[in-house]
């Protein structure tokens, strides 16, 4: 691809340091903004970039800071969700761990933006060594006049702090996350208020992924315009990929939005293929609540285009054929993989999650884990999987937050795409512990095509 | 504000107060259309939107913004907008998600109402009748809790527990100190006090009357009568501490209980404090208004459960029928 816009210096040694961060172009940012910009013009080169937030949802970042509500009197915070714990997705950890002066400096942009004067980084607990890097970050942006009081004489104040959570992976959703930096339970809110409105302490909010966050130095960088010319229609920009699964070279990637799938998979400036000369069976293109697909769905689309890596063309078919983007947590399975002990082992996970607050989620998300363990296991039957169909539907869409909906779409998904295997594993219980369906036809091209 | 909001629901409109939420402005109505509500509790500021029995459609946002709502919503915790139109009785889809939910709050609650002291004025069962199926899918161990005291007069049996949170929202506004919470996360949650911490607060007693189920229970009362063999009567006495008005549950001379009153969808009119509630069970220390008003629909009073009076739009509409089908055959065998 073209000039990096994220990872451009990754490569460059000791670039966590603040000196050979700064030497490298660092706090270019910084600088143009405080000195040169109102806090609206950047909003404004924001929204220009035709950003969409990088946690998963893909809302225009621009236009949630627009949103922020500005009463008199009031504090405005921004928050930083730094809370990366979807099963598959770790390019925050990566970018926390090398880049931490560039997360600092997007945040400390992304404040004078918003009009805040005192910024959090909500870290999940488990990354204990990236919070350790991040405050050390911020001791030395500090020392060399980037943080605390008048910083580059412009007048404007920030402090940042960084909280580290209990590594909940509901604390990633922006109001449970409020509510444990408030050091209370972490439970969603019911919305509205919206946290735009009303988020911390009672006032205004704006909670951001890490990946969002570092976007904004590029964009303030280059300009809005310049950042919207990269990626593909109104994907715009570069994306960080954190491949894994059956890949030769997994990892993160940061690539152009718009990249098609297949070339993602097999050329060697990326993934290199699937290890061991396997063939690819599954995609779960962006962190295990997104929908799961046969590896002929994921490469083209219905209509026999090729699927690219952006927000538009991976959920073109909606969830019939499609799946969404995410957060990015790229994860392939080849032809050994059993994807019955796959569903089993999120739904596992979200039932683990489940915060329990509002009752569909907290029921069901432990009633699919134990009817996908019957499955697996050999005890399955036939009506289980139009139970798991049922119970599913009954989730999605009627609980508080989407953590219900990210629980049951992975499941749903599995069994409209898979229904072969899980039939095959209540059919043939002893045969299934003994060795993997293997790959099926859902390599095979599709049959529409030949149709027509 | 003294302009109304216009809302219609299940084709009928009424004018309510803007700001208040969908689920009162269906309260005003009354009837079959208004939503069921476990953990909703008018009284108590902060509580709703978790057991999402009271999802409906919102067909119309507004006059303003006439889209429809993209999911069905909490509506004890949407408010109303002018204009809006919602869809509770009257949407296939909405029946189908509360029947739903009702199966998920089943699967795990012991279903052991022959021997519980909530039979007959408990809210799951009332709402597990008019909504929900005969049987269950759900073939595995149902979760389990010890019984434990919090305090010498109530009894915590988390195993029937739903998890409202009505009881920590009252001991969190009632009284100045609350000792119980929620602990655990997910389906491993449980209400409890920290290290069996006793519960003693004068008002304590009233997370009896706003559990809906009967996981919070009167030890004093405890396995004396079944709810429906009690002759419930209005009393009041001059009470330092709280206002003083009460049902008293009587069984011939003898006064098994004392709750608040409770209206016709389960809240109390008034809290009342432990003094009146536990320490005063004589008819000597009351002035009796006369018999309480019990709603004939209550199995309290008739019984058996009402019979349902659909709306006619239901009757006339073939899809809503077949939704309805369940609720009409169960009025057929009554």
């Amino acid at each position: 691809m073209a000039r990096k816009l994220l990872l451009e210096h990754i490569q460059v040694p000791d670039i966590h340091t603040f000196d050979v961060y700064r030497k490298h172009g660092g706090y270019r940012a910084v600088e143009k903004a405080l000195k040169g910009m109102s806090s609206d013009d950047v909003v404004e080169e924001v929204k220009k970039s035709g950003l969409r937030g990088r946690g998963g949802a893909g809302f225009p970042t621009g236009m949630k800071w627009s949103f922020l509500a500005k009463p008199e009197g009031k504090a405005r915070y921004l928050v930083c969700n730094a809370d990366e714990s979807e099963p598959g997705t770790f390019k925050d950890r990566y970018l926390m761990t090398y880049l931490p002066h560039l997360l600092i400096e997007g945040m400390i942009v992304s404040s004078f933006a918003l009009g805040a004067n005192l910024s959090y980084i909500y870290v999940r607990g488990e990354m204990m060594p990236q919070i350790r890097i991040l405050e050390k970050a911020i001791a030395e942006a500090k020392n060399a006049g980037f943080l605390g009081k008048n910083i580059l004489g412009s007048g404007y104040n920030l402090e940042l702090c960084v909280q580290p959570g209990g590594g909940a992976y509901i604390c990633g959703e922006e109001t449970a996350l409020i509510e444990s930096l408030e050091g209370k339970r972490g439970l969603p809110r019911i919305k509205p208020p919206f946290p735009a409105i009303s988020g911390l302490w009672n006032c205004p909010t704006v909670v951001n992924n890490v990946e969002s966050i570092a976007a904004v130095v590029p964009i303030i960088n280059d300009g809005g315009d310049e950042y919207a010319k990269r990626g593909n229609g109104r994907s715009t920009g570069t994306k960080l990929i954190s491949a894994s699964g059956n890949l030769v070279k997994p990892g993160v990637y940061e690539i152009e939005l718009g990249l098609p799938v297949e070339e993602f998979i097999y050329s060697d400036e990326y993934c290199g293929g699937i290890a061991n000369g396997k063939k690819l069976k599954a995609v779960v293109a962006g962190g295990s609540s997104v929908p799961i697909l046969p590896a002929n769905l994921i490469l083209k689309n219905t209509n026999g285009e090729n699927r690219l890596m952006s927000y538009e063309s991976l959920s073109e078919g909606g969830f019939q054929t499609g799946t969404m983007l995410g957060s990015g947590g790229f994860i392939a399975f080849d032809e050994d993989a059993c994807i019955v002990r796959n569903t089993w082992n999120y739904a596992r996970f979200y039932h683990h999650e489940s915060c329990g607050q509002c009752s569909p989620c907290r029921e069901g998300t432990g009633w699919m884990e134990k009817v996908l363990h019957r499955i697996e296991y050999g005890h399955g039957q036939m009506s289980d999987i139009d139970l798991l169909v049922d119970v599913a539907k009954k989730i999605e869409g009627n609980t508080i937050c989407p953590l219900g909906d990210a629980a049951a779409w992975p499941v749903a998904s599995a069994i409209r795409h898979f229904r072969d295997e899980f039939e095959w594993h209540v059919k043939h219980p002893k045969e299934a512990m003994e060795r993997n369906y293997g790959l099926g036809d859902y390599a095979n091209p599709l049959l529409k095509k030949a149709e027509n | 504000m003294s302009e109304k909001a216009r809302v219609t629901i299940d084709g009928i409109t009424v004018e309510v107060e803007p700001g208040i939420s969908i689920l009162n402005a269906a309260r005003q109505i009354g009837g079959d259309l208004v939503p069921p509500a476990m953990c909703y509790y008018s009284k108590l500021e902060g509580s709703g939107g978790k057991c999402r029995t009271c999802l409906v459609k919102v067909s119309k946002g507004s006059e303003k913004d006439p889209r429809p709502m993209p999911k069905l919503v909490a509506s004890c915790r949407t408010t109303v907008m002018d204009g809006m139109e919602v869809e509770n009785m009257t949407s296939p889809e909405v029946i189908e998600a509360r029947k739903g939910i009702v199966e998920l709050l089943l699967i795990n609650h012991p279903l052991d109402c022959p021997i519980c002291d909530q039979a007959g004025e408990c809210d799951l069962q009332n709402l597990g009748y008019e909504h929900g199926a005969a049987g269950t899918r759900y073939e595995f161990e149902r979760r389990t809790f010890d019984k434990i005291d919090i305090g010498d007069k109530i009894q915590l049996h988390m195993t029937r527990c739903i998890l409202c949170y009505r009881c920590v929202f009252t001991a969190d506004q009632l009284t100045n100190n609350r000792v119980h919470g929620i602990l655990g996360r997910g389906d491993a949650s449980e209400i409890s006090t920290y290290i069996e911490n006793v519960i003693t607060n004068d008002f304590s007693g009233n997370v009896i009357d706003v559990c809906p189920v009967g996981a919070l229970t009167d030890k004093t009362f405890r396995f004396k009568n079944r709810v429906w063999f009690t002759k419930p009567v209005d009393a009041h006495r001059d009470c330092p501490t709280c206002k003083g008005k009460v049902a008293l549950w009587y069984k011939g001379e003898e006064v098994l209980r004392v709750t608040g009153r409770k209206d016709q969808y389960g809240e109390v009119e008034d809290f009342i404090c432990n003094a009146c509630r536990f320490d005063h069970k004589k008819t000597s220390d009351w002035v009796i208004e006369g018999p309480r008003h019990i709603e004939n629909t209550s199995v309290i009073s008739s019984n058996h459960y009402d019979t349902m009076k659909p709306l006619p739009v239901i009757q006339q509409n073939k899809a809503l029928m077949e939704a309805n089908k369940v609720e009409f055959e169960r009025t057929k065998k009554i």
